[in-house]
This record gives C-alpha cells, sequence and structure tokens, in this order.
C-alpha cells in the first residue's frame, strides 16, 4: 500500500534539480553576508529536519505524525548535555542523534506494525509521550525550557559564540547530514526502501524483510531529525516545548508537502518557504498559524506534487513547446 | 477519615467524577470522530476545533447584546444554545464537507487528515486572531447550579447532568445508526455508494448529512463544556489528540468502541491522578500503545481497510 501517490521521477527533474542544489549551496555560502546568520541556521537546520522527515514520509511511504519527538528529544538532550557536563558541542550533538535514533528504533517498531492513518495516530500519541514528559520533568523547567545553552568550543579550539562562526558550523554539521540522507536514498537499500512503499507484497514476496526496511529508514530519519534539533537547539541556546509539539510535527508534514514528497530538493524548498514565512509573517501573530493552514488546504487540494510538481509541469511544457530533448 | 489504598476517599470519589466527566466528553468527541471515520473514511482532526467553535457559537449568544452594542439584541442563553449552537456548526460543517472533504474521498486516508490539519489551524488561528490564547467564562445555567454533599462527597449538578446527557446521546446516535433503517442505508452507501445510488438513494447528500450531524456533535459537546471548561481558542487543541487515541483504542470507526473506550479511558485517568498524577496526561497512550500490540483493531475492531 502507498500512502502518498508519487510518479516515478521525469528524468527533466533529475537535471533542473541537481542545478539547482549546487546553486543552493553556493548560495549558503555567501549568504550570511547579506543575511542575519541565526535565520540561514534556522533555516539549515529545518531543511534538515523536512528532509529527514521526507525519508519516511516520501521514500517509505509512512505518515508520521509525530517527529518533533526526535527533533525535541536531540533538543533537550543536547541544551542538557551541553549545559551541565563538561563535553565539546560536537559530543554533544552526537549524544543528541545517538538518544533520537535510539528512540526512533522504539517507536519505530510500536509503529510500523500498521499503516496509514493507524501509523500517523501511533506515532502522534507517542510524540504526545515525549511531550508531557519534558513538560513535567523537572531539569526541562517546563514553559521555560533550558535557556543559555552554551555553545561551547568546536572541538574545544573555535569558539562558537559568534553568530558568523556557528553558521559555517551549523553548515558545515549540515552538509554531512544532508550527503549521508543523499547517499542512502541513491544506494541500493534506498532502492529497495522505493520498492517496499509501491508494492510491499511483491517486495516481500523477493525475500525482502519489509519491516526492518521500514524501521531502519525511520531510525534514520530519527537519528537526523535530532541532528536537526540539535543544532537548533545549540544554535539558538535554547531547548523549549515548542520542540517537542505537536504543531512542529505538523508543520514538518507541511514543508515537506509543500516542496514535493519524494524528492530530493522539495523539503529543501518547503523548509525555505515555511521559516520565511514564519520569520517574516511573526509580526502578525495568529495569522502565520491561519495562512499555514491554508497552504495545507492548498496543497492538499490542488498540488499534491508540491513545487517540485509544478516546476516538472513547467519544465514539461516548456521541454514539449521547443520540442528539445533531454 | 476513609482510606482506599492509603488515599482518602474524597479525594478518591472526586477524581472519580472528574474522570467521568472527562469521560462523558472523550465519548460524545469520540463518538462523531469514528462515525466521520467509519461512514466516510475521514480522519476528522478539525474535530477539536469544531467543538471549540460550538463553545464559542454557545458564547457568543449569551454576550450578543456586548458583542453588537445598540441592537438590542437579547442575550441567549444555555438552554437554547443547547440547540442552536449545534445546527450552527451542523451548517459550518455542511459547508466544509461540501467545499473540501468530499475532494479527498477517493484519495488516501492519509491526505484527509492532512487537509483536516490544515483547517484547524485557520479555524484556531482565526479565534485565536481575535481572543488570543486567554479563556472566556461561561455561566452555569441557574437551573443547575448547585450540587448536594453526599457525605463522602460534593455532587455538583451540572456534572450529573453533563454525564447523563452524555449517555443518552451516545446511545440515541448508536441506535440510530445501528438500528434504524437510515443507519442500514448509511452503512450500505459505505460499503457499497454505486449499488446504493442504483437503488435511487443521494449517496453524495447522505455522506454530506452525516459529516454535518458528526460536526454537529462536536458543536453541542463544545456548548456542554463550555460551562465547566473555559471558551478559549485552543480547548479543542489537545482534546482532539486524545480523542483520536481513544477512537483508536475503541477500534477505528466502531461507534460502540468509541463510546465504551471514552468513558473508560476518562475514568482510568482520573484514577491515575489519584495514584500516580505525573503519569495522568500520558497514562491513554500508553495504553493506546499497548492496546495496539496485544489487540491491533482495537478493542471492538471491525478490520480496518
Amino acid at each position: 500500500m502507498t500512502t502518498i501517490d508519487i510518479k516515478q521521477q521525469p528524468v527533466a527533474r533529475l537535471e533542473w534539480e541537481k542545478v539547482a542544489l549546487v546553486i543552493l549551496l553556493a548560495l549558503a555560502l555567501i549568504a550570511p553576508s547579506f543575511v542575519y546568520p541565526l535565520f540561514l541556521v534556522r533555516i539549515l537546520t529545518f531543511v534538515l529536519f523536512a528532509s529527514a522527515y521526507n525519508l519516511i514520509f516520501g521514500y517509505a511511504g509512512l505518515l508520521g505524525f509525530g517527529h518533533a519527538a526526535f527533533f525535541g528529544l536531540a533538543s533537550y538532550a543536547v541544551a542538557q548535555s551541553a549545559k551541565t557536563l563538561p563535553i565539546t558541542p560536537e559530543i554533544a550533538i552526537l549524544f543528541g542523534v545517538f538518544v533520537s535514533a535510539a528512540m526512533g528504533v522504539v517507536f519505530g517498531w510500536l509503529a510500523i506494525r500498521r499503516q496509514g492513518l493507524y501509523f500517523a495516530m501511533i506515532t502522534l500519541a507517542l510524540a504526545q509521550i515525549v511531550y508531557f514528559f519534558f513538560a513535567q520533568v523537572e531539569w526541562a523547567h517546563g514553559e521555560d525550557g533550558i535557556q543559555s545553552v552554551p555553545r561551547g568550543h568546536f572541538l574545544g579550539l573555535i569558539d562558537l559564540s559568534d553568530n558568523m562562526v556557528m553558521y559555517y558550523f551549523v553548515l558545515g554539521v549540515f552538509l554531512i547530514g544532508f550527503l549521508f540522507l543523499l547517499r542512502v536514498i541513491a544506494s541500493p537499500y534506498g532502492e529497495v526502501l522505493k520498492a517496499v512503499r509501491d508494492n510491499e507484497a511483491r517486495a516481500i514476496s523477493l525475500g525482502y524483510d519489509a519491516n526492518a526496511i521500514k524501521l531502519i529508514a525511520f531510525t534514520i530519519s530519527a537519528g537526523l531529525a535530532g541532528l536537526a534539533g540539535g543544532l537548533n537547539a545549540l544554535s539558538f541556546q535554547l531547548a523549549s516545548l515548542s520542540d517537542v509539539h505537536y504543531l512542529l510535527s505538523a508543520e514538518v508534514i507541511l514543508m515537506v508537502l509543500i516542496g514535493g514528497a519524494a524528492t530530493t530538493i522539495g523539503p529543501v524548498l518547503g523548509a525555505v518557504v515555511v521559516v520565511a514565512m514564519q520569520n517574516y509573517f511573526a509580526p502578525f501573530g495568529a495569522w502565520v498559524l491561519v495562512f499555514q493552514g491554508v497552504i495545507f488546504v492548498v496543497c492538499v487540494l490542488t498540488m499534491r506534487n508540491g513545487i517540485v510538481g509544478v516546476i516538472d509541469m513547467l519544465a514539461k511544457a516548456w521541454v514539449d513547446k521547443s520540442g528539445k530533448a533531454y | 477519615m476513609i482510606l482506599i489504598f492509603g488515599v482518602p476517599i474524597q479525594a478518591l470519589t472526586g477524581q472519580l467524577m472528574v474522570g467521568l466527566i472527562n469521560g462523558a466528553f472523550y465519548a460524545l468527541l469520540s463518538l462523531g470522530v469514528a462515525i466521520i471515520f467509519g461512514m466516510l473514511r475521514i480522519a476528522n482532526f478539525v474535530h477539536g476545533a469544531q467543538y471549540m467553535l460550538g463553545a464559542f457559537v454557545a458564547w457568543f449568544l449569551l454576550n450578543l447584546p456586548n458583542i453588537f452594542p445598540g441592537l438590542g439584541l437579547p442575550t441567549i442563553g444555555y438552554w437554547v444554545a443547547l440547540v442552536l449552537a449545534p445546527l450552527v456548526v451542523f451548517g459550518v460543517g455542511i459547508l466544509i464537507e461540501f467545499l473540501f472533504i468530499r475532494r479527498v474521498y477517493d484519495l488516501d486516508h492519509a491526505y484527509s487528515l492532512l487537509l483536516t490539519i490544515g483547517l484547524t489551524m485557520v479555524l484556531e488561528g482565526a479565534f485565536r486572531l481575535k481572543y488570543g490564547s486567554s479563556g472566556q467564562p461561561y455561566e452555569i445555567p441557574e437551573l443547575l447550579k448547585g450540587g448536594r454533599n453526599l457525605g463522602f462527597m460534593f455532587l455538583p449538578y451540572y456534572r450529573v447532568w453533563v454525564v447523563v446527557v452524555s449517555l443518552v446521546v451516545c446511545f440515541a446516535t448508536w441506535f440510530m445508526i445501528e438500528r434504524t433503517k437510515f443507519g442500514a442505508y448509511l452503512r450500505a452507501a459505505t460499503e457499497d455508494p454505486i449499488l446504493v445510488r442504483a437503488f435511487g438513494i443521494n449517496v453524495p447528500l447522505m455522506l454530506m448529512l452525516t459529516y454535518g450531524f458528526g460536526v454537529g456533535l462536536a458543536g453541542f459537546t463544545g456548548v456542554m463544556a463550555a460551562p465547566i471548561y473555559q471558551v478559549s481558542p485552543g480547548m479543542g487543541q489537545n482534546l482532539i489528540i486524545i480523542v483520536f487515541a481513544v477512537v483508536v483504542i475503541g477500534g477505528m470507526g466502531s461507534i460502540l468502541g468509541a463510546i465504551i473506550s471514552g468513558f473508560f479511558l476518562g475514568i482510568i485517568e482520573g484514577l491515575t491522578k489519584v495514584f500516580w498524577p505525573e503519569a495522568s496526561n500520558t497514562v491513554i497512550f500508553v495504553i493506546m500503545a499497548i492496546i495496539l500490540l496485544v489487540r491491533p483493531n482495537g478493542l471492538i475492531g471491525r478490520v480496518a481497510k
């Protein structure tokens, strides 16, 4: 059973997608000269978060509705460990990734027994347990969250307290996570994952253990979501309840949906759009929520393949018109 | 002082009552969600916002003279609101079905969840714009004020009323769907819409009315809840997640399952508050995880499609 109808990747996409990714990387390198670095940090962490979620939503066809749990768990783990233990930031982040991935194994093991809506509701329920844990446990400080987390010195040498330095640190870690994800998707394992998504019965008949394959994807996705959450907590020196809130789980679905599920660049574009919207509409208060809702509705009703789907369509029309073959 | 398991009996019965009240609300809301899922195959995440809408309509009716000063409008109280507000929410539901929901009937269930998440954001966001996150008080109607001291606990009349009404409404709805001709048509239309249409029954209209009815129930629950909880834009937010868990525990789409597990989980939650307060927020989700491991189709589950 597929949860999300995804068409075969058109050849034209492969071309423009690569070009666009390279351009975006170049932009990411020079952007902090023009844009506030912490805003860019937010974009990068959410691009990573959305890409990680895309692995289960797009490539595994699992509608998880509790990914904020992994983002938030690592956020709290990194914040608390960086604040109370004598460790360097990269160790704190590794710790965050580890706990999120570990929780991913448990939650995934529980949830992948069911599909579709059940899967969504189980992940949501499990994520709520995590939310209430952090809402109640004393060291998480309830509504205040863990504040003034020290950024520390990378490898004990490079001081990260400057926003510009922090940005390039985040960019480096982000690239490791993002390229790892691309490698996973392009690997033989990634192909099997897509096969399970498209026709689980057939994949099983070919001898693949479908549940194990989904669980691996879920764990990787949880770990990378944790990486994003950890980077976010360290950069903003804060871990708060909004990092584990279900609205964040909804937002990450929105990012992937707007951009285009099961594409490399879709979650990138989606995250940029949503974070930028939140940032620029922040002065209008609750309007952000209303706009997000409207975009959600529009995406579900009219453009289920997201921005990438629209660009593909335009690209196809252009190719057909000019008679040029890729 | 009488102690039961080392807990004063007042605390125990008090929390049991709170649990029963919460259970009454869980049951009413789960009932609506279960009907909409069972008959329409739509995961109605916006149910919580529609419940909030019901409470707000009741509040608007009560405060008509303050909201539209100078028009000489009367203030409309609880009893009229109990009929009027669900009708308004029913109308909103019909409109939502007509504009949005019917476009995702043929898509995977997942899209209905995403669509209704979006609608929730719009509705809650819109109310937040006007009312922030603060609660508006709504008074208990004169007739049901006060209560009776039973010796071991104080029993407020309004709470008794909520439990009784919830039981009656739940039973009536169950009866209508499982035991009447209309219910039979409805269940048939879910099984095989094309055949039922061939018999001359307007299936799209029936689905629209069913969605409206489920949503109207949410509105009704909202009015019932207004005097107990404050009327605020976020009042349905956490509730809907619990209600979804209740519906999963009861067995997705099982009406009886939703009602029974609604009351049952409300009481369990109340008891948890006495014996292990820290776990009271999560106990329902933990139970859900266990149920899914032991009985994947829920307590009273038909096989999920």
